[in-house]
């Protein structure tokens, strides 16, 4: 396995990931999850997400922002390494977000909100072809599938964490380290499992 | 190591209360303030309640300070709207413990129904309040807060915003100090009882106190400057200063870590060191009119924004000569996802009934407030916790006959007890002809899971009396009340036309626990599932707006997929088994019996 270089550092000293996704699909749990990784790394490190009535089914979206002095806990448009859409068309809706040379890692689902559930609107045909980064930029992963592999595709979070842990110079054994007391003992496994199959993707 | 934690700001102002001695803390759950309560009510020795709204947790801990400990009351920004009248007047009196009031702004209006900056408040009532930007300020500011409390005899304010509330950031927390018990029964009446006399009295102390606070602001060293380049220097409170320091870490900065009242000489010292000074916050001028009224020229709001919380970028593009370079990447426009009843909710059926039934709903805060979108419409207006009734009552009055069984007061179990129990009294009085409806799902919803009176558990999990909202209404004067199933269309429908045709007011309780409540509402039922073979296409289903009902045109079927049951039927509905807790509503009111249980 060739591992990719950290596209997420730029010249920054502070680098910035975004999560987008909807409301149920885990989002929080794997942002706390990165963060406690990047803490017991020495990082300095801040997160942000609203909670409230974004849970009902909207968006959610969570700023995650390392490096050795972190101001603000939210990236400015333009300014995030990566971009991890848990849902496909999360991916288009924050793209403002991502740097020109940032990456996106896209999630291979749908969740259709209410007007394209009522036939008003169109869910988008092609997401790949709408994305206008260069075709290396774009990971697409079937993290559901590989979920269910695992044992419970409620890992689906913690397949895209593996995902990502390949563009990140954050040592292996500290994920397994977190990702072991952050779950009840039951679902350790499946959720190793789960991000060692994302690594590997 | 093992003290450096990543904590919320709410997280952290509980900690930090904690380690300081705080044992009694009194709110009202409301986002961004709920997870304060809910993380200082699990540490060990403390005790902590929700109250039934604002003004009355406000007013424990008053009484907890009163008898000499120290007492936190947490709220959202508008409970601090009904929490004001207690407010104005524990000014003047003072604590004999302690007494901090958190107040969780926010900008943005992410969950609420305005954006008022509460530092107003500060003012106001004559109150100090401090400013955290991050949770490891939020962490010190609270025992701060405590502190200055003490030393002053004051209630102090702890202001947040959502941003400080909810991100995570590391906190170094430390073990707890020894708690002394330092209460006790002290009697005082001039300076507790405020009858215009000694309230006169208190006045002249209020003022005294601001005084002293003025020059304690002076040298208060959470009134920090920084300096560096001195070309341009930046005065900030809260989160817009660490957005200022991300873009521009080489200008100077006057950090408030007090916002009322502000430190005048600090301020000068600073604007005479700098050649060009910006004021960053968030909202209302606050800080700004105050620094112009001290002949200080600024920018402030003639470059940033009143409306909104700030990010980075806005405070770049507020601040920057040069122009400011787009993002790289411009988003296609893409469907929006509003949030949404969930599946199986119980308002659904309730309000698609009075969605149909065309009458005016005044409604309330709550989940059920966004039944006011496509499809249901079933919500007409929403002001304030508690104003559905009295405003169904206003309405009904004025439109006098042409109103009659048209107007329905709304409101929410949680919201009914923080204040919709006055509106129903002043309707039985003053003889109403409404129809109110408690949407009784057997929680507080919308802020997560919170105990109320009515849930039979306090906040720390002990049982509890269960209020009886139908006795109450009895109580109240309200001779019909009713009670519904809002997952029994026929019932609802039926009951809720009645009690319209009916004169006098009448009380519904529409009682089903929320459907992800599993203590109260059990676990899901099984999945329903559309047969394409009995599906005629009429769409009435999705009327509902049930997150797993959706609609599948035949031109995106395959051809031999297609089951056409009527002439001009151009597609059917599918439901989402992962999605469908089985609530059955949309099994009612399918005509063709198309909705249907079990495996294909």
């Amino acid at each position: 396995m060739s591992k990719p270089k950290d596209r997420a550092t730029g010249e920054k000293s502070v680098r910035s990931i975004l999560m987008a996704g909807v409301g149920g699909q885990g989002i929080l749990r794997a942002s706390d999850i990165l963060c406690e990784v990047m803490i017991r790394t020495g990082l300095d490190v801040k997160k942000s997400e609203v909670h409230g009535m974004a849970q009902r089914g909207g968006c959610v979206t969570s700023h995650v922002r390392y490096g050795t002095c972190v101001h603000s806990p939210i990236a400015k448009k333009g300014d995030v390494g990566i971009l991890i859409a848990f849902e496909k068309m999360e991916a288009l809706r924050y793209l403002d977000y991502l740097r020109a040379e940032g990456i996106a890692i896209v999630n291979d689902t749908e969740i259709y909100p209410p007007a394209v559930n009522l036939g008003e609107a169109r869910y988008p045909d092609d997401i790949l072809t709408l994305l206008p980064l260069p075709p290396a930029s774009v990971k697409m992963v079937r993290a559901q599938e590989m979920g269910v592999r695992a044992g419970n595709p409620r890992t689906e979070n913690i397949v895209l964490l593996g995902v990502l842990s390949r563009y990140l110079t954050l040592e292996p054994s500290v994920w397994d380290e977190v990702l072991k007391v952050s779950f009840p003992a039951k679902l350790v496994d499946a959720n190793l499992t789960a991000f060692h199959l994302g690594r590997v993707a | 190591m093992k003290n450096r934690k990543l904590m919320s700001g709410n997280e952290a102002i509980a900690r930090g209360a904690y380690e300081c001695g705080v044992r009694f803390a009194s709110g009202y759950p409301g986002t961004p303030s709920t997870e304060i309560m809910e993380s200082f009510a699990r540490y060990p020795g403390v005790y902590a309640e929700w109250c039934p709204n604002e003004k009355v947790g406000l007013e424990c801990a008053i009484g907890a300070a009163l008898a000499g400990t120290k007492a936190m009351a947490v709220m959202k920004h508008v409970g601090v709207n009904v929490a004001a009248d207690p407010l104005f007047t524990v000014s003047y009196t003072g604590t004999n413990g302690a007494l901090v009031i958190i107040t969780a702004d926010d900008p943005s209006l992410h969950s609420s129904q305005n954006e008022q900056d509460n530092r107003n408040y500060a003012k106001f009532a004559k109150i100090p309040m401090l400013e955290p930007a991050d949770s490891a300020e939020a962490y010190a500011f609270i025992k701060i807060a405590f502190a200055l409390s003490a030393q002053f005899d004051t209630p102090v304010f702890l202001r947040t915003t959502t941003r400080v509330s909810h991100s995570k950031s590391i906190v170094e927390i430390a073990d707890p100090l020894p708690v002394e018990d330092t209460t006790q029964i002290r009697f005082n009446a001039p300076k507790y009882v405020m009858v215009p006399a000694m309230a006169r009295l208190r006045r002249i102390e209020v003022e005294k106190r601001m005084q002293a606070l003025r020059a304690f602001a002076e040298t208060f060293p959470e009134n920090r400057a920084e300096i560096n380049r001195t070309d341009v220097g930046v005065i900030t409170a809260g989160i817009p200063y660490h957005y200022a320091k991300d873009v521009f870490p080489d200008y100077s900065y006057l950090k408030l870590g007090m916002v009322h009242p502000i430190p005048e000489k600090a301020i000068r010292d600073f604007a005479d060191r700098i050649d060009r000074l910006f004021v960053i916050e968030e909202l209302d001028p606050f800080l700004e009119e105050q620094i112009r009224a001290m002949g200080i020229p600024v920018t402030g709001k003639d470059a940033f924004p009143y409306t909104n919380e700030f990010d980075p970028g806005v405070v770049e593009r507020a601040m920057r000569t040069d122009p400011v370079e787009d993002p790289a990447y411009v988003p296609p426009v893409v469907p929006p996802r509003p949030p949404n009843l969930c599946p199986g909710c119980p308002h659904r059926g309730l309000f698609y009934v009075l969605g149909k039934l065309k009458v005016f709903a005044a409604g309330d805060i709550g989940c059920y407030t966004l039944s006011f979108m496509k499809p249901l419409e079933g919500l007409h207006a929403c002001i304030c916790m508690g104003a559905s009734i009295g405003m169904a009552h206003g309405m009904s009055k004025a439109l006098g006959e042409k109103g009659k069984g048209k107007v329905v007061g709304v409101i929410g179990d949680s919201t009914f007890i923080h204040s919709g129990i006055t509106p129903l009294l002043n309707a039985a009085y003053n003889r109403s002809d409404c129809v109110f409806i408690i949407c009784d799902n057997r929680t507080t919803a919308m802020t997560g899971m919170q105990e109320h009176p009515a849930t039979g558990f306090t906040l720390q999990g002990q049982s509890a009396k269960a209020l009886d909202f139908e006795r109450l209404a009895e109580a109240l004067g309200i001779d019909q009340v009713r009670v519904i199933d809002p997952y029994d269309i026929r019932q609802t429908r039926a009951v809720i036309r009645e009690e319209l045709a009916r004169s006098g007011p009448s009380l519904i309780v529409s009682r089903r626990a929320c459907a992800l409540f599993r203590r109260a509402a059990g676990p899901p039922q099984k999945p329903l599932r559309v047969d394409p073979g009995k599906c005629i296409g009429c769409r009435t289903c999705l009327g509902l707006g049930c997150p797993p009902i959706s609609w599948r045109k035949f031109s995106d079927q395959a051809p031999d997929q297609i089951v056409k049951n009527t002439k001009k039927q151009d597609g059917n509905a599918v439901i989402d088994p992962q999605l469908c807790n089985g609530c059955t509503v949309c099994q009612q009111l399918c005509k063709a019996g198309a909705i249907v249980a079990g495996e294909e």
